[in-house]
């Protein structure tokens, strides 16, 4: 198993949509082949349409307002003592998190395809909440699948996207969290595929998902890539970046320009929700090596008992509250390329406390996840390297949790 | 030899009836009871398909959903599902029998040990939901190697193109998800439009034995009855939901439905 240089990972897999041979595929039921044949076509010749990359540049700048910002966190550096920390605020982005990329792109689609109604699926809200912004901005009408507990626990984002004029479906079977709101997500989109387009808020999903939301949020690393050139005049020697892992969508889009480096130069770090300490719980199928199984139509490292029944997870942050992760993250994992650890739910707590005391900055509960391995990897490192870690998301949709646990306001 | 499932349509053939399907999931609720649910339609039934349960099952509707919850709670397991259908085969022997399942679980268990306990349990069909075709063209080769039918899906979203392949590569049945939906949806496309739709299919091969699913109820069957067979699995799972909630007899309560869906077909 391979990497390959020169080509975007999102791009390295066989004809049958694997990568390494064995990650990702397309599992479907008959009724799907043709709608994701179709839209797998529709893509092939929309990401070489210079009218529609014209397009989404236009949005991405002007909507999305990008780039996002690229800041040293100073206080926390220094508390720290070893390597610099900086930060990606990605969550300065329209909608307060990368969430909006893949949106965006997904609406361009479906207004490419004739098509008028969009549906997708979320765990922390943002997802969905930027479905519905994305749909509400290209008259499309929308429907959010959402598990019933994390509607409960991610209520901002909940409004938001009532407010958008979205359509929130609770989802009542299973645990009530992500992974059913993906399975409720495509059922709905099994029985709706002639008018209605899907969009999957991850790199996980059957192949041509992971690809579309690899190539939506591959913006953020662009940017950076600019951003470290501009204020380091190169490429520095020692850079670690740090990014949380759910379905792996941020993460793969704050390294996809970095994968073709020396891992000894730029250091990919995945960070996966590692659950309550206390409990045997959790969302970390790679960190914590799980086995290869398939869910939501496709092969990945996966939380599952022998059987390949799928186990619950648990996790402080809806948006990693997952099983599975994305198949190109598997692959990067037994391609060595990346390095994949988790942090458990105190961790996150407490690094989103020490991020907020030192910083203007409010990193929601999935990035503070990678602020906690950045605070524990930092004080052992030479003050040359930099740590970036991408916040990717704002805590105001996190406000109730942190009020419950921190006895925040 | 002629496998069973084709013998099986052939009989329904020379009664002038299409073959009754029936689907129920192993081990609801319990696996004592699911296997005496079996024996008893089986009288009633031509073909028995045989669910394995998934916790995450993405093309299936509440019903099924709510029947495979139940089975999984209550502590079936793969070993189990084989030992219902040799069980079942051991009193049954000449009545077919179809697993079906989401692909993951296949995939744990190891493909070739899996078709190899299919063997041994007499298993006559696979139905995996969520390995299409070209996919599925190792897995269903191995499959025939061994004796056991894979059967293909094919749904009003496949191409003509794709459709001639599937049929090329299909063993002796063939199954057409009658309409865009989960199972258990309601039908709402015309019986003819679905009609016609199978005979496009049936045209291709004639020798093929085409079943039409989903969305198929006692109120529905008969007007789908010109097909060479019919199945039904949401209407059942829903009578064992209800007999449970009600605390009645399933085994009588689904075995009347299935006689009742058999009467409609006649």
């Amino acid at each position: 198993m391979k990497l390959k240089k020169g080509i975007p990972l999102i791009d390295q897999h066989d004809q049958h949509g694997f990568w390494g041979g064995k990650f990702g595929g397309s599992f479907i039921p008959e009724t799907l082949k043709k709608p994701v044949e179709d839209l797998t076509n529709e893509f092939k010749k929309l990401r070489k349409d210079k009218k529609f990359l014209k397009k989404r540049d236009f949005y991405f700048k002007n909507y999305i307002g990008t780039p996002t910002s690229f800041v040293k966190l100073d206080n926390l550096t220094n508390h720290l003592g070893g390597a610099q920390i900086w930060a990606k605020v990605v969550s300065e982005a329209n909608g307060g998190a990368h969430k909006i990329y893949n949106a965006t792109v997904h609406a361009l689609i479906c207004k490419a395809m004739g098509k008028k109604y969009i549906v997708g699926d979320t765990g922390a809200g943002y997802a969905g909440k930027m479905l519905s912004m994305a749909a509400k901005k290209f008259g499309l009408k929308c429907k959010i699948f959402m598990g019933a507990k994390d509607i409960k626990r991610q209520k901002p984002n909940c409004d938001a996207m009532r407010k958008n004029g979205a359509e929130i479906v609770p989802v009542y079977s299973g645990s009530q969290t992500l992974v059913d709101a993906v399975s409720e997500c495509m059922r709905y989109w099994v029985s709706n595929c002639d008018n209605t387009h899907m969009c999957v808020g991850s790199t996980v999903g059957p192949n041509i998902f992971v690809k579309i939301c690899g190539w939506s949020t591959a913006q953020i690393s662009r940017e950076l890539k600019v951003q470290l050139k501009s204020e380091f005049k190169k490429i520095p020697n020692k850079i670690k970046l740090i990014n949380c892992v759910g379905g792996g969508s941020s993460a793969y889009g704050f390294w996809s320009e970095f994968i073709d480096y020396d891992k000894k130069q730029i250091e990919l770090i995945g960070v996966e929700a590692g659950g309550p300490q206390k409990s045997k719980l959790h969302a970390a199928p790679l960190s914590r090596n799980a086995k290869i199984g398939i869910l939501h139509g496709a092969a990945s490292y996966l939380c599952q008992n022998s059987e390949g029944q799928i186990n619950d997870t648990e996790s402080i942050s809806a948006g990693l509250d997952y099983p599975g992760v994305s198949p190109m993250h598997c692959f990067l994992k037994d391609t060595k390329r990346a390095r994949y650890t988790y942090a458990t739910d105190e961790e996150a707590l407490n690094a989103h406390q020490m991020v907020t005391k030192f910083e203007n900055l409010n990193p929601s509960l999935e990035p503070s996840h990678a602020f906690a391995e950045a605070i524990k990897i930092a004080p052992k490192l030479s003050k040359d390297t930099i740590i970036i870690v991408n916040s990717c998301g704002d805590a105001k949709k996190d406000r109730d949790i942190l009020r419950e646990r921190l006895g925040k306001k | 030899m002629s496998s069973l499932i084709n013998r099986a349509f052939q009989n329904a053939k020379s009664e002038n009836r299409p073959a009754l399907l029936t689907y129920t999931v192993a081990g609801d609720n319990t696996k004592k009871k699911s296997l005496e649910i079996l024996k008893s339609i089986s009288n009633y039934a031509d073909i028995c398909e045989l669910g394995f349960p998934h916790n995450t099952p993405i093309a299936d509707g509440g019903q099924i959903q709510t029947s495979a919850y139940r089975a999984i709670k209550n502590g079936i397991k793969i070993n189990d599902v084989f030992s219902i259908a040799k069980d079942f085969k051991s009193k049954k022997k000449d009545k077919p029998i179809i697993l079906m399942g989401y692909y993951n679980m296949i995939f744990q268990y190891n493909e070739n040990k899996f078709l190899e306990k299919c063997k041994k349990s007499k298993v006559d069909g696979l139905i995996v939901v969520d390995l299409p075709y070209p996919e599925n063209k190792n897995f269903a080769a191995k499959c025939k190697k061994k004796g056991i039918n894979f059967i293909q899906l094919v749904s009003p979203t496949t191409s003509k193109i794709r459709l001639k392949k599937i049929i090329k590569d299909s063993h002796d049945m063939i199954y057409y998800i009658s309409m865009l939906s989960t199972t258990g949806g309601k039908l709402k496309v015309s019986p003819k439009k679905i009609l016609e739709r199978y005979r496009k299919i049936k045209n291709q091969n004639k020798s093929k034995n085409v079943v039409i699913g989903f969305g198929i109820t006692e109120k529905t069957i008969k007007s789908l009855k010109k097909a060479d067979g019919l199945v039904v699995g949401s209407a059942i799972c829903k009578e064992i939901s209800n007999s449970i909630n009600k605390r009645q007899n399933a085994v009588t309560n689904v075995t009347n439905i299935v006689k009742r869906l058999k009467n409609k077909i006649i």
